[in-house]
């Protein structure tokens, strides 16, 4: 890319404005915490990750080769809790989120900055709390922790998981919180509501949720543990309770849930795919509402998770209905991002294939969905493979897609260097390959009627262990892909090319400053004056020629 | 349970194909989407690629009629998958007349079954073929499912209630049959086979088996053990407690006004939790035998019940069976 201004030699930024240890862990400035939430939700899903490849390596035979039962049940809860609550849940906003959110509106910080380092101890708190679980002896209920096989039956560590959940959930409640009041009151002058990126309007629409869901899986596994405890019966039937009960709860948050973990993300595409093709996002109110419809109506559909656990077909209609409405946002999104692409003019860098990756993966997740909204087929696809595939396209395809395309998108400014272009499109190539090469197969098994949660599997089904060969070598594929940035990224903060104030230049807020930004963000206040994404004037003719509305950076 | 196609499972029961056919429309749509999506995108990354590092292209607005568009039309095919989808649920969902019952207790790890005519069986399941089979299923502890790929079944086995599914097999076979829902440590072990015979075949499997006592034999003898007759007299007839002769079925009018279909799992909760609904005109006597009676025994004692009502039909058709703990409308 042709530089527009020459690197400059380092100067004070929010990485060495201070030194030490201490500076770091009583840090206020929200860009010193996003990397310390990118340092813990790194190693969280790292240990997800080892989990991972574990399960996939013991299902390449049908019998039982790595592990006794036991240990795989454990194994598999255990990858599921840490990636949602420890990696998935956290990871846009906590990092990009936190990272970014001020910056965009031409904030100094997030509205309560020592809550926002309240919230990363107590992240760490319940992770910590959760990993000496997993030592102690570990958990083997399901990320799902249904009843009554948690309450009653399960001789595993229950109660110090779930209170490491639950303490986890307050630093989501904390971050949201502050998101919501930032964006209230501290936009820049002239930042009105609709000259907000969309990465703004879908961490509001997250926020959203995480202050109005996360209290309800909070009291759900405080009953949860009572009932362990002192055996109240609240879900036990030998008690008079109701164990479906649970299920309610549980859903009522983590299928909003599910859109705390989407959401951002599709707000970093959004991100992605104006910027990377120079045009302003097509249809921005409608991908903007479109967050907050996602966000209000997620709460409505819990039901679609309980069509064959013994909930009347009436109610299974209702929730089905509008499992189906709520797709609707979701396909306008992706329409959406394929008309902007429209007359663009397209780079190929790396944030760029994995926003474009994560178009085609969260479509296929998308309308997977309706085998599953729909009764018929959802009645034979539920707790089978197919579940496991349809939500891995929208978390790892989805999700985890937009992060790395973000992390790269946004490295030069929060380290103030270049990650190697080259080796951040082969990774992003091996990624897309990998991970379909791993999950594809996994809809197949589904309808075949292999069961998840499944150690062993019968041995007389030949096409079962060909997919689920597939699928492990897609999965090492996918780790392949993963660790190249690993490496590179690490490497890059040391050895990378010196990044320019602007180096893919963009007309954001927060490429107005310098790499790395100033612990104030910005020397001077910034004044908006256009709409969010304006590479040109919106009077402007085909081509308009060099950019020229970028601001120069002061020293 | 393999069928000739290598990755599509056998299709074994007269509710499998419509199944399949809302599966296949949905599949439709799926590859069109995400061809139609991934078409566009390719081809405009290629056409649009920055040819010029400087060149900055003309902003387009947003149009409210694509909009409205791209809405409207998902949502008519979303809606139409919908319409389908619950349509085929609704068949599956409703318990059909005269089904052969089965009685199905799960527990870690292992399922078994017993035969209205008595035989039991674990982890396997005889059925005749071209015969619909309604399964009631009950948990002694935590909860399972009944999925039978083939058959595209799949119902939770919950503790504290009763649920149930049916099926009609199409082809005599052995079909794989899987706990569904994770149950702790040998999940992945409990399932078994369903072995669908000729009705012939099958009668000769019965024969073969007669050693136990009817589920509603074992019911009777239970209700003299258990002193239920010295209330409800000895042949159901009635004393200090109701009369139990054609209650299955019927509507019970209760002391707050309500009325009640006597279902399964209205005769369970009677027995378990007798002061959750009292029959007009009795007082709350009757002691609880929660505790007393495991899961399997207390099926027997409300297929004795059941068969206090043989004048009637087996089952209730006008409705489908309902939960225990679950206003009457509910199903299974
Ligand atoms: C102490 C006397 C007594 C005994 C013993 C007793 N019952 Fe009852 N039962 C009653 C009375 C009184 C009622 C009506 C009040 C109510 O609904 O609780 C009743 C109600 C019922 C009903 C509901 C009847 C209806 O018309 O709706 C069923 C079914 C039933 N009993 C079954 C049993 C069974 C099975 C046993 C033995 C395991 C049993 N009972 C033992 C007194 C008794
Ligand atoms: C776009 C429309 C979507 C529809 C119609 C849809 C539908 C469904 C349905 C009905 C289920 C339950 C299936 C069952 O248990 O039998 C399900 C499961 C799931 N979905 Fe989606 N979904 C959609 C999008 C998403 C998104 C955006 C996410 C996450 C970001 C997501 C994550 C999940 C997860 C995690 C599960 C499985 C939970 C579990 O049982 O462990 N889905 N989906
Ligand atoms: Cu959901
Ligand atoms: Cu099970």
């Amino acid at each position: 890319m042709e530089e527009f201004e020459v690197p400059r030699p380092p100067r004070t930024n929010y990485l060495n404005a201070e030194y030490g240890v201490k500076s770091w862990l009583l840090t206020k400035d929200h860009k010193r915490i996003a990397l310390l939430y990118l340092g813990g939700i790194s190693f969280f899903f790292f240990i997800g990750s080892l989990y991972a490849m574990a399960i996939r390596l013991e299902l390449l035979t049908p019998q039982a080769d790595l592990t006794q039962s036991s240990t795989y049940n454990k194994m598999f809860t255990q990858h599921g809790i840490i990636m949602v609550f420890f990696f998935l849940i956290p990871s846009i906003p906590a990092t990009l989120g936190n990272f970014l959110v001020p910056m965009m509106i031409g904030a100094k910080d997030l509205a309560f900055p020592r809550i926002n380092l309240l919230s990363w101890y107590i992240y760490m708190l319940g992770g910590i709390l959760t990993i000496y679980a997993l030592l102690a002896g570990g958990v083997d209920t399901g990320w799902t922790f249904y009843t009554p096989y948690s309450t009653t039956f399960s001789n595993s560590y229950v109660i110090a998981t779930g209170l490491g959940i639950f303490i986890a959930g307050f630093s989501s409640i904390l971050t949201g919180l502050n998101f919501i009041v930032t964006i209230h009151t501290m936009r820049a002058p002239g930042m009105t509501w609709f000259r907000l990126p969309l990465f703004i309007w879908a961490h509001y629409a997250t926020s959203l949720i995480m202050i109005l869901g996360t209290p309800v899986i909070a009291i759900t596994i405080l009953l949860v543990a009572f009932e362990r405890l002192a055996h109240i019966g609240i879900f036990d039937p030998a008690a008079g309770g109701d164990p479906v009960l649970f299920q309610h709860l549980f859903w009522f948050y983590s299928h909003p849930a599910v859109y705390i973990m989407v959401l951002p993300a599709m707000g970093v595409v959004s991100e992605l795919i104006a910027n990377f093709s120079r045009k302003n996002i097509f249809g921005y109110k409608f991908v903007a509402f479109s967050s907050l419809a996602i966000a209000v109506f997620g709460f409505l559909v819990w039901g679609h998770h309980m069509f064959v656990a013994s909930q009347s077909i009436y109610a299974g209609m209702i929730f089905s209905i509008l499992s189906f409405a709520v797709a609707i946002p979701s396909a306008v999104k992706v329409f959406n991002w394929t008309a902007t692409l429209h007359k663009g003019s397209i780079s190929y860098d790396t944030p760029m294939l994995y926003g474009l990756g994560f178009i085609g993966l969260f479509t296929i997740g998308g309308l997977t969905g309706m085998f599953l909204a729909s009764l018929a087929t959802d009645v034979h696809l539920s707790d089978t493979y197919f579940i496991v595939a349809h939500f891995h396209y929208i978390m790892v395809g989805g999700t985890l897609l937009a992060y790395l395309g973000g992390l790269h998108y946004w490295w030069p400014k929060i380290s103030g260097r270049m990650y190697p272009e080259g080796w951040g499109r082969f990774s992003a190539l091996i990624v897309f390959v990998g991970f379909n090469l791993t999950f594809s197969p996994q809809f197949v098994l589904g309808y075949m009627g292999m069961p998840r949660r499944y150690h062993t599997y019968p041995a007389d089904l030949v096409s079962w262990q060909v997919l689920h060969v597939l699928s492990t070598a897609g999965a090492s594929i996918l780790g392949v892909g993963l660790l190249i940035p690993l490496i590179y990224l690490i490497w890059s903060m040391r050895y990378g090319r010196i990044a320019e104030a602007n180096p893919w230049h963009l007309p954001g807020l927060e490429w107005q400053t310098a790499s790395p930004p100033p612990t104030q963000n910005f020397y001077e206040t910034p004044i908006v004056t256009s709409e969010a994404y304006e590479f040109a004037p919106p009077e402007a003719k085909e081509v308009v020629g060099r950019f020229e509305r970028q601001r120069p950076v002061k020293i | 349970m393999q069928s000739s196609f290598p990755f599509i499972p056998e299709s074994a029961s007269t509710l499998s194909g419509d199944v399949d056919a809302v599966y296949f429309y949905i599949s439709g749509v799926t590859v069109f989407f995400t061809t139609l999506i991934s078409l566009v995108v390719i081809f405009f990354v290629i056409r649009y690629r920055r040819r010029n590092p400087f060149e900055i292209p003309r902003p387009i607005e947003g149009s409210t009629k694509l909009e409205t568009l791209w809405s409207v039309i998902p949502l008519v095919i979303a809606m139409s998958i919908f319409v389908w989808g619950a349509k085929v649920y609704f068949a599956e969902y409703r318990p059909p007349k005269n089904a052969l019952e089965v009685y199905v207790v799960g527990k870690q790890w292992m399922w078994k079954f017993q035969h209205s005519t008595g035989q039991r069986e674990i982890n396997e399941l005889h059925i005749p073929v071209g015969q619909k089979i309604k399964l009631i299923m009950a948990s002694e502890d935590v909860i399972h499912d009944v999925f039978v790929p083939a058959f595209r079944i799949k119902a939770d086995v919950v503790p504290g209630k009763y649920t149930s599914e049916w099926f009609e097999a199409t082809k005599p076979g052995r079909y794989h049959f899987f706990c569904a829902e994770y149950c702790g440590m040998n999940h992945s072990g409990m399932g078994g086979w369903v072995v669908v015979m000729e009705p012939a075949e099958f009668e000769n499997w019965l024969s073969g088996n007669v050693s136990q006592l009817s589920p509603a034999t074992a019911g009777r003898q239970m209700f003299e053990s258990l002193g239920c007759a010295s209330c409800h007299g000895a042949n159901g007839e009635g004393g200090r407690g109701p009369a139990l002769l054609g209650l299955f079925g019927s509507n019970v009018v209760l002391n707050n006004n309500q009325t009640v279909r006597a279902d399964e799992g209205y005769v369970r909760e009677s027995i378990l939790n007798p002061q959750a609904k009292i029959v007009s005109g009795f007082g709350p006597i009757m002691p609880s035998f929660q505790g007393q009676v495991n899961e399997e025994q207390l099926l027997q004692l409300v297929a004795f019940v059941k068969s206090l009502s043989t004048t009637k039909p087996e089952t209730p058709t006008t409705k489908p069976p309902v939960n225990a703990n679950v206003k009457p409308s509910a199903p299974h």
